[in-house]
């Protein structure tokens, strides 16, 4: 169940070619998580996946059969989307009911799945009320809820997180993560936050104008990105990147050396810092290094180093080359 | 979402409402033009042969076909400026902070929901009439003699009656435009130090600017065909003082019967409407971007 | 506004703007007050807002002139059956142009604005012409199908808009929970969409009810309704002042208690959906 596997799917809006081509591979019980900026493509991608969409060419196999013309109806895959669009004049109970009564399952059938998902996710003295009365987490637990009774062969959340306040976002992470580890069904999640994308995923599909630019587990992308698109995109604050000179001592067009790579304090780079931010776990600050560029630093704890202070900085030992096309060497 | 199939299926529910409004729109025109073409009249059995041009120039010779463009041009203008003038000050005074605002609407609103000839019997009988309206009334507690409304000042009376029935629309449509302004901006100004007049200048006007301009289209296409109240008080006279380009086309119609000329006169309203409508949209058309 | 509202400041406020808006409503409270008073007190001079002599004989006895309630359900009739003829014909149009919509969707509904702006007389003739050949002429059906045509493109335009609030992704969910088409209009898009059509439906039979070109055009005796009735009673030659307030107080009442709860819906249906 949840096996997917994508094949030279393309996808273009008259002349819009916003998916060129991907071919991609989803095991059954894979959280994968489809990463990149916006437009990118990740969102045009899971709804081909869904359905919702026609691709212009290639094939979506799904456990094995060929679903590229399938309604989603037909696919056995939910959805939860961003808005969650739950039905507003249906009560909670309803809306989770609801594609189980699309499905033709007798009333009782309905209510102990019903009652099943809501024990799962919280919802028990919410079951009568209507989504104009709940809360944004509130909502989209429904969302999931109704997503959950269909036990479908794959979950696809589309930017579920994004409606949601900073604090809240970070406990439905890991609400959404516990349940992939319980239900053990493949979810494929779309999401813009490279966060998000690194706590949740066993694997990441980094996209970039509807171009995978590199699959792998997350550590994988962080320790090994395979050009300079994935390398400036995982990881916060972004990898410092510096050409010239400086980049040719190492034999590559670019290097790059990630903000928390680098130590304060003795090194062969120096200058006047500009910016420094303090929050008592890290320290980050802003080195103008002549001949070099403007770089990011990330140090633990606090570094007592401010705004107007010369500085040595070492880049240490993990630095990223890559060529003039942007590969890594 | 769009598939092939739901392609078509939209195209075929699209389908009744283009087909209807095109034959409603068409077949009557071309029928028109075609008449407008001919001798016809009902009640003389000569309903035959090709008289080119001439209903044309009947119109376009016929002094009160002059005064009915007047007329109408008038009517549409003096309603305009009348309630958009208006309807900006009473609903700025209504967006203030009074009480029983929702009561306050209600009142407003109402004569736009009163039918034109009960608005016109209105106007004509209880305030209008020289014997018993209220004006007279007034005028006869200074001393002074009624003034004949209809009989005298029938255009002006008929763009009085319809401005009334219009105020309500334009208010309620300004209004719910006003309402819509953040109260942000205004504080900002007031910080900036504009008065109440500069902040009405230029910020309050130009938030409007877009929701004045739908009420004078809409108020146009309305108002180039205004019918009942004429019908009620006047029957466009005394003589034709009161005619406008509907009402004329109307009286050939049905009281002449002479149906080559009264399609004559429908061509010619066409005409207007596209005129004033290529007018309009030259004029304030850029401030709608719907 | 920011400067603080002083409760003087209200209070002028507040009868500044009654003023105004009691003179605007004032010629209705007239002629409702008009029609409660008997004959005489109806043409006193000076004329008086309220009289000692109340009486309620006025609406009792239009209501039984033999053509009265005639009048009064053709009115009904010709005003809810071209609203819902128009509902039958608009929603499906509203529906597809608004979760379908193709290339030439905008120039479609642009084009049935356009329809609204052509003036009635162009129209009038053959329609009066072919009415009477056909035999519609002074018939309620007649007026059904004309009114219904006027009021077409407004129908088509606020379903349209109303329809275009609801949001598409609910749709898409319906969809993915496994509804068929069929499905997904009569359990996720009608309920979602009554509330618009109601509001449409609200606002054309006002419409419908006002209108006052083709009710008097195509009718003589047996199809007008009240706006034919109270124009060709205008000079009071059978119905004296009080009379006539309370033919037309009658007349204008369903209207203006359906007017009230409507006020959006006319913003919303009359500005073709510009302003909401």
């Amino acid at each position: 169940m949840g096996q997917i596997t994508l094949k030279q799917v393309r996808k273009s809006f008259g002349d819009v070619h916003v998916i060129p081509g991907v071919d991609l591979d989803i095991n059954d019980g894979e959280f994968v998580v489809f990463v990149g900026p916006s437009g990118c493509g990740k969102s045009t991608l899971l709804r081909l996946i869904a359905g919702l969409e026609d691709t212009t060419s290639g094939t979506i196999d799904i456990d094995g059969k060929d679903a590229t013309n399938l309604p989603p109806a037909r696919r056995g895959l939910a959805m939860v989307f961003q808005s969650y669009a739950l039905y507003p004049h249906m009560t909670v109970r309803k809306n989770i009911a609801f594609p189980l009564k699309m499905a033709g399952m007798s009333q009782a059938e309905q209510d102990q799945r019903v009652e099943r998902a809501a024990k799962v996710l919280n919802l028990g003295s919410y079951l009568d009320r209507r989504p104009g009365q709940l809360s944004g987490g509130q909502r989209q637990r429904v969302a999931i809820g109704r997503a959950i009774v269909r036990e479908p062969a794959a979950f696809l959340f589309d930017e579920p997180l994004s409606n949601l306040d900073a604090a809240l976002r970070v406990g439905m992470r890991q609400e959404i993560s516990e349940l992939h580890q319980s239900l053990k069904t493949t979810m494929i999640y779309v999401t813009h936050d490279q966060v998000e994308a690194m706590t949740m995923a066993d694997k990441i599909v980094v996209l970039n104008a509807g171009r995978i630019e590199q699959v792998g587990a997350p550590l994988e992308l962080y320790n090994k990105p395979k050009n300079l698109f994935v390398a400036g995109f995982i990881g916060s604050p972004k990898m410092n990147f510096v050409t010239g000179p400086e980049a040719a001592k190492h034999g590559a067009h670019t290097i790059g050396v990630r903000p928390e790579h680098i130590t304060v304090g003795d090194g062969p780079w120096e200058g006047v810092v500009g910016l420094s931010e303090h929050l008592g776990s890290d320290s980050f600050i802003k080195v103008d290094v002549p001949g070099i560029g403007v770089i990011n630093i990330r140090a633990p704890g606090e570094l007592g180093v401010h705004h107007g202070h010369t500085v040595r900085l070492s880049p240490g030992h993990r630095i990223h080359r890559f060529d003039e096309k942007g590969l890594a060497l | 979402m769009s598939t092939q199939s739901s392609r078509a299926a939209a195209r075929l529910m699209v389908a009744p409402s283009v087909i209807l409004l095109f034959v409603w729109m068409i077949v009557p025109l071309a029928m028109t033009l075609y008449f407008s073409f001919r001798l016809y009249r009902l009640l003389s059995p000569d309903r035959t042969g090709w008289v080119g041009f001439n209903n044309y120039t009947w119109f376009f010779r016929a002094p009160d076909f002059w005064l009915a463009m007047v007329n109408t041009l008038a009517l549409v203008g003096g309603v305009l400026i009348i309630t958009v003038i208006l309807g900006v000050l009473v609903a700025l005074l209504i967006d203030q902070p009074v009480k029983g605002q929702g009561y306050l609407r209600i009142l407003v609103i109402a004569p736009f929901f009163v039918m034109p000839p009960v608005a016109a019997s209105i106007w004509e009988n209880l305030f209008m009439h020289p014997q018993n309206g209220l004006f007279a009334a007034i005028a006869q507690g200074f001393g002074a003699q009624p003034i004949l409304f209809l009989e005298n000042y029938p255009m002006p009376s008929v763009i009085g009656i319809v401005a009334w029935e219009w105020l309500p629309f334009a208010t309620l449509i300004l209004l719910t435009a006003l309402q819509s302004l953040s109260s942000e901006q205004l504080e900002a100004a007031e910080m900036d130090g504009a008065s109440a007049f500069s902040r009405f200048r230029y910020i309050i006007l130009p938030h409007m600017t877009r929701a004045i301009t739908v009420v004078i289209l809409i108020e146009t296409i309305f108002l180039l065909g205004i019918f009942g109240e004429i019908y009620t008080t006047t029957q466009g006279g005394p003589g034709s003082a009161s005619t406008t380009l509907p009402y004329m086309i109307f009286k050939q119609a049905i009281v002449a019967k002479d149906i080559g000329r009264a399609a004559a006169g429908g061509i010619i309203a066409v005409i207007l409407a596209n005129i004033v409508a290529y007018f309009l949209m030259r004029g304030i058309g850029r401030n709608l971007d719907a | 506004m920011a400067r603080a509202v002083t409760p003087a400041r209200t209070w002028m406020m507040t009868i500044a703007a009654w003023s105004v808006a009691l003179l605007i409503f004032f010629p209705v409270l007239w002629m409702i007050l008009t029609s409660f008073k008997t004959e005489a007190s109806a043409v006193a001079s000076p004329p008086q807002l309220f009289t000692a002599d109340w009486t309620t004989a006025n609406y009792a006895e239009v209501w039984a002139r033999s053509d009265y309630p005639r009048f009064f359900w053709n009115s009904v009739v010709i005003s809810v059956g071209s609203t819902l003829l128009g509902l039958i014909i608009a929603i499906p149009a509203a529906w597809s142009m608004a979760f379908v919509p193709g290339r030439k969707t905008k120039d479609l509904l642009m084009w049935m604005l356009s329809t609204k702006m052509m003036p009635a007389v162009a129209v009038m003739i053959p329609l009066y012409l072919v009415f009477q050949r056909i035999g519609l002429f002074d018939t309620k059906t007649g007026l059904v199908l004309a009114l219904m045509l006027m009021n077409l493109p407004i129908i088509v335009w606020m379903l349209y808009t109303y329809f275009k609030e609801i949001p598409g992704e609910i749709l898409e969910a319906a969809r993915m929970d496994g509804a068929s088409l069929w499905n997904e209009v009569l359990y996720v898009l009608t309920p979602m969409a009554v509330p618009g059509i109601a509001s449409t439906m609200l606002l054309n039979i006002i419409l419908a009810w006002n209108e006052a070109f083709w009710t008097i055009t195509l009718t003589t005796t047996k199809a007008a309704p009240l706006s034919a009735f109270i124009a060709s009673f205008s000079a009071p030659q059978g119905l004296f002042y009080a009379k006539l307030s309370a033919a037309s107080t009658m007349a204008i009442l369903p209207i203006l208690i359906l007017g009230w709860f409507s006020q959006k819906q006319l913003v919303r249906g009359l500005t073709f959906g510009a302003v909401k």
